[in-house]
C-alpha cells in the first residue's frame, strides 16, 4: 500500500514535441492518499488511459516523476512497483483454470504452494469464484473473466496500488452494478489504494472518494463527488457531471455585476475576474419556477419519475429545469428564479465567483 | 449465433462442384485401376485386393513409406520450432515487417521445379556455391550424387528453406493478434520471458500452429517435384519417397493397378494421420 | 547485435543466398560456369535474357503461366466467395465436414491423380487448354481461399448485412455494393495465395498441357534434358519465374499476416 504522488508530469508520443498539442499529458501534479479509491474521469483522448500507464509503469513519462511513498518509481518497470493492474478487455491464461490463474502471480514471484493455496481460496470467496476454480479460464462469461483478472490484482499482498481502466466495458449493464458495488465492498475490505479510469460519470462518482476531471491532457478540477457536482471550478466540469449537465448561460459583466439578456443576476459571491467570455453557471435542480424571476417559455416537459424535466427558452437560450411540479404544457410562460448560493460566473470557462464569507 | 439454414447449401455448390470434379472422379479411376491388372492395350482384368496385398507386404512399399515418414517427421521437428523462433523474434511494427515479409515469403513463390533445380546449381561440388564451400574451402567431402547421407541432408535442407517461411508467416499472424494488453498483464503479473510464451503466445498460436502442421504433413507427404529435380531420388533409392516411388511404378513400369493401389493406401494414411491431428489439436474448442 | 535481430537476419541471409547463386549464375557464360567457380560473374552477359526474351517458346511459357494462373485466380474466388458466407454466417447440415472434406483435397497424392486427370481432361476435350490447368488447380486452391475469406467475412458484423437488408437492398446488390468493400483485404490476399499456388505448381501443369498452353516451369525442364546443359540459360528462366511473385506479394505486403490470423480451423 502506498501514497502516490505525481510531480510536474507530462507525456508526449511523439519523440520531439515541440508545441503543447505534442502532448498528451500537460503539467500533471496530484497528490493521493494512502488506502483512498480515486477515479480518473473524462472523454475518450483526454489522457487518463495515458497517465494510468505512466503510474502502473508501462508508460514512461517525457518529464516529471511518480512516486510511491516518497520513493521515486518513475524509472522502475512494473513489476519492481508492486501493482496491479485490471484492463478493459479481461486478460486471462486461457488455457489456465482459473485456480491457476489467481495463482499466477504468486508462482511467478516463487511464494510456497501453500501460502498460495490459503491466499487464492480467500479471494476466490471474496470474489464469489469459489465455484468455479477448477474450471477452464477460457469458457466463463465475461463479467466472471474480469473477476479474474480483478483477483490476480488482489492475491498479492504486496501490492501498493490497483488499477482499474474502464474495466466494465464488456459487462452486461445489469452486472456493471453488481461488480460496481462488488469492488467498493472489497476496497473497503482490502483498504489498498485503488485508482479507476472510466468515462461513465455514474461509475466515477459511485466508486470514488475522489474524482479526478481531466480533459485535452490536463486536470482541471479534483475533489470529493459532491464537491465535483456542487461547485464546479470548470465549465467542462459542470457540464459532464450531472444529467442533464450545468447550464451554461452566456452573460455580460458590467460594473461587477452579471448580466443574463439584461437581467442582473445575483451571484455566490463577489467576481474575481470578468476578462473574455463571461458564462453564467447554474445547475437544473438549482433553478425553481415562481412568479418573479426571469421571463421564459416552455418547449418541452418531461416526466423522470420522481421530478420533471422542463425545458425552457430565455430568448434563443435553452434553460434545462428540474422541478418537483407537474409537467407543463408547452407554450407556457414561466418564471426562472435562481438560487444565488448555486449561481456562479464563469470566465473562459473557469471560475470567476469568490465564496461569499 | 449463426443462423440455421439449409439453404446455405446452394452458396456452397459452385465448390462442392468443382472440388468434386476434380477430387472424386479421378479418385474413382484410381479405385478403379487399384483392382484390375492391365497388360497394356487397354485390356484390363480383374485383380481384386491382389495389389494392396502384395504392396502391403512389399519390402519396396516399406521401405519407402519410412523414408516417407522419416522425411516428414524430420521437417516438422525442425520447421515448426525454428519457424515459431523466428516469428517471435520478427519485429512487430514498423518498415522491418514489411522488408521481413516479403524476402521470407520469396521461397514460396518460386516454382517447385526451380526450387529444386536452385538447390541443384547450389550444391554442386565443383561449381555450386555451397558444393565449393563444402569441398574446398572447409574440407568435407559433399557430393551428392555418391553419398546417400549428403543428399538426405541436403532435402531436409531444402525443404527447411523453402517451408519454414509459411511456418514464420502463420505464427507470425498469431503474434500480432495477440493485444498489447496480454504483454502488459503478463508484466504486472511478474511473468517471465518463457511463462509469457507458455501462457500467452502459445495459446494464441495454437490455432495457426494446427494449420501450419496440418498443411506441412500434408504438402511434405506429397512432396514429389522439388526432391526429383534435386536428386531423382538417389543416389540409389535414399533419397526416395513416395510420391517419387509411385511415379516410378506408374510411369516408369507401367504398373497402374498396383501404382493406383499405392497411392491409395498412401492417401488412407494421410487421411487418416490428418484426420487424428485435427481432432488432437482441436479437441478443446467449443 | 541482439540476438532478436539477429535471428531474422540470420534466416534472411540463408534464405537469399541460394537465390543469389541462381541470379549470380544467369549473369554468367556457360564457359564460365563449367570453367570453374568464381563468387561474381566475371564476364557479366545478358545473353542468357535475351535468348529467353526474344524466343516465343521461352517467353510464351511465361504467358501461358499467367494466363492460368490468373484464370485460376479468377474462378476459385467466384466459387469461393459465396461458399466462404454461407461458412461465416449460417450453420447447416454437415458444414463442420464439409470444410474438412474440402481441406483434405490437399492430401490427395497428385503424383498418381496425374494419370487420371489426363484422362479426365481429355475426355471432356479440355486437353493442353489454359481452362484445363485452372480448373485442376481449383482442386488445392478453392479449400484455401474458402479458408481465408470465410475469417476475413466472420469479423465484419452480422448487423451490416441485417441494417442493409432493413434499407432494402437485395442480396446480390448488398453483397457487391456494400459486403464486398468490407472484406477487400481479405480478397486480395486470397487472390495473392490462389495466384501464388498455381503459379508454383508443376505436375497438373504439365500433364495437362502439351504445346498450346505449357507452363513456364514445363519449358524449364524439357530444354534442360534436350539442350544439354545450359546452365545460364536455366538459371535465367529461373530468375524470370520469381519475378512475378515478388510484383505481387510487394503489393499485398501488410494483409498477408492478417489473412491467416482470421481464418479458421
Amino acid at each position: 500500500m502506498a501514497r502516490v504522488a505525481l510531480e510536474n508530469l507530462s507525456h508526449s508520443y511523439s519523440i520531439n514535441p515541440t508545441n503543447a498539442a505534442d502532448y498528451a499529458l500537460k503539467k500533471i501534479n496530484l497528490s493521493w492518499k494512502d488506502g483512498g479509491a480515486y477515479a480518473l474521469l473524462g472523454p475518450s483522448g483526454c489522457g487518463k488511459s495515458t497517465l494510468l500507464n505512466i503510474i502502473s509503469g508501462l508508460l514512461v513519462p517525457t518529464e516529471g516523476r511518480v512516486k510511491f511513498d516518497e520513493k521515486d518509481v518513475t524509472a522502475l518497470s512494473p513489476e519492481q512497483r508492486n501493482i496491479a493492474q485490471v484492463f478493459q478487455f479481461p486478460v486471462i491464461y486461457d488455457t489456465l483454470t482459473v485456480y491457476d490463474n489467481l495463482a499466477f502471480p504468486l508462482r511467478n514471484r516463487k511464494v510456497p504452494e501453500e501460502g498460495i493455496k490459503q491466499r487464492v481460496s480467500e479471494i476466490a470467496i471474496m470474489l464469489e469464484l469459489e465455484d468455479d476454480l477448477s474450471k477452464r479460464s477460457a469458457h466463463l462469461p465475461a463479467d466472471k473473466k474480469q473477476k479474474i483478472s480483478m483477483g490476480r490484482g488482489l492475491v498479492r499482498d504486496d501490492v501498493n496500488v490497483i488499477m482499474f481502466d474502464e474495466p466494465l466495458t464488456v459487462i452486461d449493464p445489469e452486472l456493471k452494478w453488481k461488480l460496481r458495488s462488488k469492488l467498493k465492498e472489497l476496497h473497503q475490505e482490502i483498504e489498498v489504494t485503488m485508482i479507476y479510469v472510466t468515462h461513465d460519470q455514474t461509475e466515477a462518482l459511485t466508486f470514488a472518494d475522489q474524482v479526478v476531471v481531466m480533459q485535452e491532457g490536463e486536470i482541471i478540477q479534483s475533489g470529493e463527488p459532491v464537491d465535483l457536482f456542487e461547485r464546479p471550478l470548470h465549465t467542462f466540469v459542470g457540464h459532464f457531471i450531472g444529467s442533464p449537465g450545468m447550464n451554461i448561460l452566456p452573460c455580460h459583466v458590467k460594473d461587477n455585476v452579471a448580466l443574463f439578456y439584461g437581467h442582473s443576476i445575483e451571484l455566490e459571491g463577489p467576481i474575481i475576474r470578468s476578462e473574455g467570455r463571461c458564462e453564467i453557471g447554474i445547475r437544473p435542480e438549482h433553478i425553481q419556477l415562481g412568479t418573479n424571476g426571469i421571463p421564459a417559455v416552455v418547449v418541452r416537459a418531461a416526466d423522470l419519475g420522481q421530478h420533471t424535466m422542463v425545458q425552457t427558452l430565455v430568448n434563443d437560450t435553452g434553460v434545462n429545469v428540474i422541478t418537483d411540479g407537474k409537467p407543463l404544457e408547452a407554450g407556457t410562460e414561466v418564471n426562472l428564479c435562481f438560487d444565488p448560493r448555486k449561481t456562479r460566473l464563469y470566465s473562459e470557462s473557469r471560475i470567476a465567483t469568490a465564496v461569499a464569507q | 449465433m449463426k443462423k440455421h439454414s439449409q439453404r446455405a447449401w446452394l452458396f456452397v455448390l459452385p465448390v462442392v462442384l468443382l472440388v468434386a470434379f476434380n477430387a472424386l472422379i479421378p479418385l474413382m479411376t484410381v479405385i478403379n485401376y487399384s483392382v484390375q491388372e492391365t497388360f497394356g492395350n487397354n485390356q484390363f482384368f480383374w485383380a481384386g485386393l491382389r495389389w494392396f496385398e502384395e504392396i502391403l507386404q512389399s519390402e519396396r512399399f516399406h521401405a519407402a513409406l519410412a523414408r516417407q515418414f522419416l522425411f516428414t517427421f524430420t521437417i516438422l521437428i525442425i520447421e515448426v520450432p525454428l519457424g515459431v523462433i523466428i516469428a517471435l523474434s520478427m519485429p512487430r511494427r514498423g518498415l522491418g515487417v514489411s522488408v521481413c515479409l516479403v524476402l521470407m515469403a520469396l521461397p514460396l513463390l518460386i516454382p517447385w521445379n526451380v526450387v529444386g533445380a536452385m538447390w541443384n546449381i547450389f550444391t554442386l561440388p565443383k561449381i555450386g556455391l555451397l558444393g565449393w564451400v563444402m569441398n574446398n574451402l572447409l574440407g568435407i567431402s559433399y557430393n551428392m550424387t555418391v553419398s546417400p547421407v549428403a543428399a538426405w541432408i541436403t532435402v531436409i535442407i531444402m525443404d527447411v528453406w523453402h517451408w519454414t517461411s509459411l511456418v514464420v508467416l502463420l505464427a507470425f499472424a498469431g503474434l500480432i493478434s495477440i493485444p498489447d494488453a496480454y504483454y502488459q498483464a503478463a508484466r504486472i503479473d511478474g511473468a517471465s520471458n518463457w511463462a509469457v510464451f507458455r501462457y500467452i503466445q502459445l495459446p494464441k498460436m495454437k490455432r495457426v500452429l494446427t494449420i501450419a502442421v496440418l498443411l506441412r504433413f500434408m504438402d511434405s507427404f506429397n512432396i514429389y517435384t522439388e526432391p526429383f529435380v534435386l536428386t531423382g531420388g538417389g543416389p540409389g533409392n535414399s533419397t526416395t519417397l513416395l510420391s517419387i516411388d509411385l511415379v516410378k511404378v506408374a510411369l516408369g513400369q507401367f504398373d497402374l493397378g498396383p501404382a493406383a493401389a499405392m497411392s491409395l493406401i498412401y492417401f488412407v494414411i494421410t487421411l487418416a494421420v490428418s484426420w487424428m491431428f485435427y481432432t488432437l489439436m482441436t479437441r478443446n474448442e467449443s | 547485435m541482439k540476438l532478436r535481430t539477429l535471428i531474422p537476419v540470420i534466416y534472411i541471409l540463408f534464405l537469399l543466398l541460394p537465390i543469389y547463386w541462381l541470379v549470380a549464375m544467369s549473369f554468367k557464360t556457360t564457359n564460365e560456369i563449367l570453367g570453374g567457380f568464381s563468387l561474381f560473374p566475371q564476364r557479366f552477359t545478358l545473353e542468357n535474357y535475351q535468348t529467353i526474351l526474344t524466343d516465343p517458346t521461352w517467353y510464351w511459357g511465361y504467358i501461358n503461366s499467367i494466363i492460368y494462373a490468373s484464370l485460376n485466380t479468377v474462378i476459385s474466388l467466384l466459387a469461393a466467395l459465396p461458399a466462404a458466407y454461407a461458412f461465416s454466417r449460417y450453420r447447416f447440415l454437415g458444414d463442420k465436414h464439409l470444410f474438412f472434406w474440402l481441406l483434405t483435397n490437399r492430401m490427395a497424392p497428385v503424383a498418381v491423380f496425374a494419370l487420371p486427370f489426363f484422362q479426365l481432361y481429355s475426355a471432356v476435350g479440355l486437353f493442353d487448354t489454359h481452362l484445363a490447368v485452372a480448373l485442376a488447380h481449383c482442386l488445392f486452391n478453392i479449400p484455401l481461399a474458402v479458408w481465408i475469406l470465410e475469417g476475413f467475412m466472420s469479423s465484419v458484423p452480422k448487423e451490416l448485412d441485417e441494417t442493409a437488408y432493413v434499407d432494402g437492398y437485395s442480396f446480390p446488390r448488398f453483397f457487391v455494393t456494400i459486403f464486398f468493400p468490407s472484406i477487400k483485404s481479405g480478397i486480395g490476399v486470397a487472390a495473392f495465395f490462389c495466384f501464388m499456388f498455381s503459379w508454383v505448381e508443376l505436375l497438373l501443369a504439365k500433364t495437362l498441357t502439351a504445346v498450346a498452353a505449357k507452363p513456364i516451369a514445363a519449358t524449364m525442364t524439357r530444354t534442360a534434358s534436350s539442350a544439354g546443359y545450359e546452365l545460364g540459360l536455366l538459371a535465367a528462366a529461373g530468375v524470370l519465374t520469381i519475378v512475378p511473385g515478388a510484383i505481387v506479394i510487394y503489393f499485398v505486403r501488410n494483409y498477408i499476416a492478417k489473412g491467416f490470423a482470421l481464418g479458421r480451423v
